[in-house]
């Protein structure tokens, strides 16, 4: 009796044991893979504003696979192996075929640094349906609400996270009267959008609002037309919206009156930037220097997380299922370190990645939003982009 | 001069004001002596030392006396500190120089120094005091070296980003803790090499044993918590959040972790929240947090352990907390940046 007792003693502590142990990770033998597709076109080059910034023909590429080689390193100790695979699609070749013959089932995870336009073409193919796709290049708001697809997640604050971000600080900075400044493209349109709903959130008030409609010649735009064009009522703050950097940089110092200038240009909103150096961004910001030979963009960093987050939620569900990972994506356990203080994680209402904007200045960081004061019932991250309740977006899991 | 201030109790009171008169006949540095030693009488004198990171110097601080008694340039940018278990030598990573220097711990003399890699940053001492573990964060590494020849003995591959590092005093293993990964890697010191990895919270920062080597204790940055590991099992037994009234969640950022010799107490800085949480290490709760400098970033017992030494980043003080009544009775301004904390007796 007793030594039975004994033995079923000893079972059970050794299956305890082995339970224990079933958690831990000692070189696991077994490996999973797990196939991660990129997809991006190339790019017409654009003309050149200034000789300042060149061109950057590999923007997000790098930050996957800076990922892919952090997921790898802690993959090893996992039995987890991750394998990017690029596809780049020429100026005049079709990223639809692209996606299905190219990509097909092999991938269940793309990363996509695809125009706005472009996104939903590719999210509803039918071959996308069972994957699990990363928008790191738009900012599009259609695309988070009414335009909205459930196998697309965005990495990239959108335009109305950044225009609150932007509002939270002039609110708190008493710059209440603002002069909004319009580009000619259509995406300007959406961005002055964004930040007339800001302007209506945070109780600010726009006093003037005017379209640039001059050239974009600094030469002749710079002294004469600006000064000119700035000829308005008073107004605390210049507000710009010129996504593509067309005229925007004329705007500081040249005003009739002496103003901050605040948007695209002047003070940005941004997901990353190169002054940033708190929360450890430094370490991030010296290794992908030293493997990229540049500063990381806003791409970099949206496909960074990207791939990161497929490897934080395959190493915590010891899982390569896309279901699987997905779920725990969007659950309230998923926790992405993004280097910006708190935990990084996605909408569940939207796929919109969750996150702190950056407010920079060319060679200063200048706050960081949510501004301190903003409150929010749940987190106040959310005081950023569209809440739960104003979403529009109806996505059936 | 710095903003240097002495707590009303250490030299306040009725019996002090005869003395104290008399003393303004003398030369100030005497009244410190003479105000140890008369009130002070069972402290022993002991040095707190203190890398600052903008400096690059190393600050020296009487603790009793709760003043900054010089700073000594030390090397570019000083970040971890310790000192040799004889208390002879003090080791300073001076990341920016890419080596760990020897000072000796009585001239304050640079006497050699340590191939430490890139960029080091945090290290641990093993107990015999023969060998030194350092985490090289850009390369995800940990670098073995041994200190009486000066040279690396092996280096191990570990997560990304490895950051804090111990070793238990049972000298059965070295602790690497990786932040982006979100590992805690047990290296088995006699071979060198990984040999089971727990998965922790995210951003894990530091970790500390307790003194009997049975529980490992690790601070998760940004998931704001306290993980207590089993050493047998290596599986988190404990998780304990912290939230501090009036501070919003992502200002509690712990980082630097300490358990007393009774295994009665352990204390966690916690960063920007600018707190000291201080824990019942029997029944963890947490028991106080008491406030301290701002970005509260690392922690030292004095030999006796009744005051625990805090560095504070930003506002470039330390605080002193006398353990016994469990409250921060002196801040003592030493420079920009403090980072690294060491206490000789």
């Amino acid at each position: 009796m007793r030594s039975i007792n004994l033995s079923l003693q000893v079972t059970i502590k050794f299956l305890f044991i082995i339970h224990l142990l079933s958690v831990n990770f000692v070189y696991a033998g077994a490996k999973q893979t797990i196939n991660i597709a990129y997809l991006t076109q190339e790019q017409k080059v654009p003309p050149p504003m200034s000789n300042l910034d060149a061109f950057i023909k590999d923007k997000g590429i790098l930050g996957a696979e800076l990922a892919t080689d952090d997921n790898n390193t802690t993959g090893q100790f996992t039995g987890q192996q991750f394998v990017l695979k690029k596809f780049i699609v020429p100026l005049d070749g079709n990223v639809v075929d692209t996606f299905n013959k190219a990509i097909g089932d092999q991938y269940p995870y793309v990363v996509i640094n695809l125009p706005a336009g472009q996104i939903n073409s590719v999210a509803d193919l039918p071959s996308a349906k069972n994957k699990l796709l990363f928008d790191v290049a738009s900012i599009d708001d259609a695309l988070r609400n009414e335009q909205c697809r459930n196998n697309v997640l965005h990495l990239l604050p959108n335009r109305v996270m950044r225009a609150d971000a932007l509002a939270q600080y002039m609110m708190k900075k008493r710059w209440n009267k603002w002069f909004l400044v319009i580009g000619a493209t259509e995406e300007d349109r959406l961005f002055a959008d964004a930040l007339r709903r800001a302007a209506k959130r945070f109780g600010m008030k726009i006093v003037e609002e005017k379209t640039w409609e001059h050239t974009y010649d600094a030469r002749r735009t710079a002294q004469s037309d600006v000064a000119v064009f700035s000829q308005v009522d008073d107004y605390d703050v210049l507000v710009v919206a010129d996504e593509q950097g067309l005229f925007g940089e004329y705007l500081e110092y040249r005003t009739w009156n002496a103003r901050p200038v605040i948007g695209t240009q002047g003070l940005v909103a941004t997901a990353w930037h190169r002054t940033h150096e708190q929360w450890g961004s430094v370490q991030i910001q010296n290794r992908f220097k030293e493997q990229a030979g540049r500063w990381m963009e806003e791409q970099d960093y949206a496909a960074y997380l990207a791939v990161r987050a497929v490897g934080e939620a395959a190493t915590r569900t010891q899982s390569t299922e896309v279901n699987r990972l997905k779920d725990y994506m969007l659950s309230d356990a998923f926790a992405l370190q993004g280097y910006k203080g708190n935990p990084l994680s996605f909408r569940s209402w939207d796929g919109q990645l969750r996150q702190p904007v950056l407010l920079a200045a060319p060679r200063s960081l200048v706050a960081v939003a949510p501004i301190e004061g903003f409150l929010h019932p749940k987190t106040e991250l959310d005081t950023l982009g569209y809440d739960q309740p104003e979403s529009t977006c109806k996505w059936s899991k | 001069m710095r903003n240097t201030f002495v707590s009303r109790n250490a030299c306040g009171g009725d019996f002090s004001r005869p003395l104290a008169q008399w003393a303004t006949k003398v030369a100030p540095t005497a009244v410190f002596a003479i105000l140890s030693i008369a009130f002070v009488a069972n402290a022993q004198a002991e040095t707190v030392f203190v890398t600052l990171e903008k400096d690059n110097a190393l600050a020296v601080v009487d603790p009793i006396a709760g003043k900054l008694i010089k700073t000594v340039e030390i090397g570019q940018r000083p970040r971890g500190i310790a000192i040799s278990p004889d208390n002879k030598f003090l080791y300073v990573a001076t990341s920016d120089d890419n080596t760990i220097k020897i000072i000796d711990a009585e001239t304050l003399k640079a006497v050699g120094q340590l191939p430490s890699g890139e960029d080091p940053e945090t290290f641990a001492i093993n107990p015999a005091g023969d060998r030194l573990y350092v985490s090289n964060e850009d390369d995800s590494l940990v670098t073995v070296i041994d200190i009486a020849d000066k040279k690396v003995v092996k280096q191990i591959k570990v997560g990304v980003e490895p950051e804090g590092i111990t070793a238990s005093p049972d000298n059965r293993w070295v602790v690497s803790a990786s932040e982006t990964t979100n590992m805690v890697h047990w290296i088995d010191p006699k071979t060198n090499t990984i040999v089971e990895n727990t998965l922790v919270d995210p951003r894990p920062r530091a970790l500390g044993f307790t003194p009997d080597s049975q529980q490992l204790w690790v601070t998760s940055e940004m998931a704001g918590t306290l993980m207590v590991l089993d050493v047998k099992t290596k599986q988190i037994i404990k998780t304990i959040p912290f939230d501090v009234q009036g501070v919003t969640r992502d200002k509690i950022q712990p980082v630097g972790v300490v358990i007393d010799k009774d295994s009665k107490r352990g204390y966690v800085a916690l960063g920007p929240a600018n707190r000291v949480a201080v824990i019942n290490a029997q029944t963890f709760e947490v028991e106080k947090y008491l406030l301290v400098g701002q970005r509260v970033w690392n922690l030292a017992f004095s030999p006796d352990q009744k005051r625990l030494y805090t560095t504070n980043g930003t506002s470039n003080d330390i605080s002193i907390i006398d353990l016994d009544s469990q409250k921060v009775t002196k801040s003592v301004g030493v420079g920009n940046y403090p980072w690294g904390v060491a206490v000789k007796p």
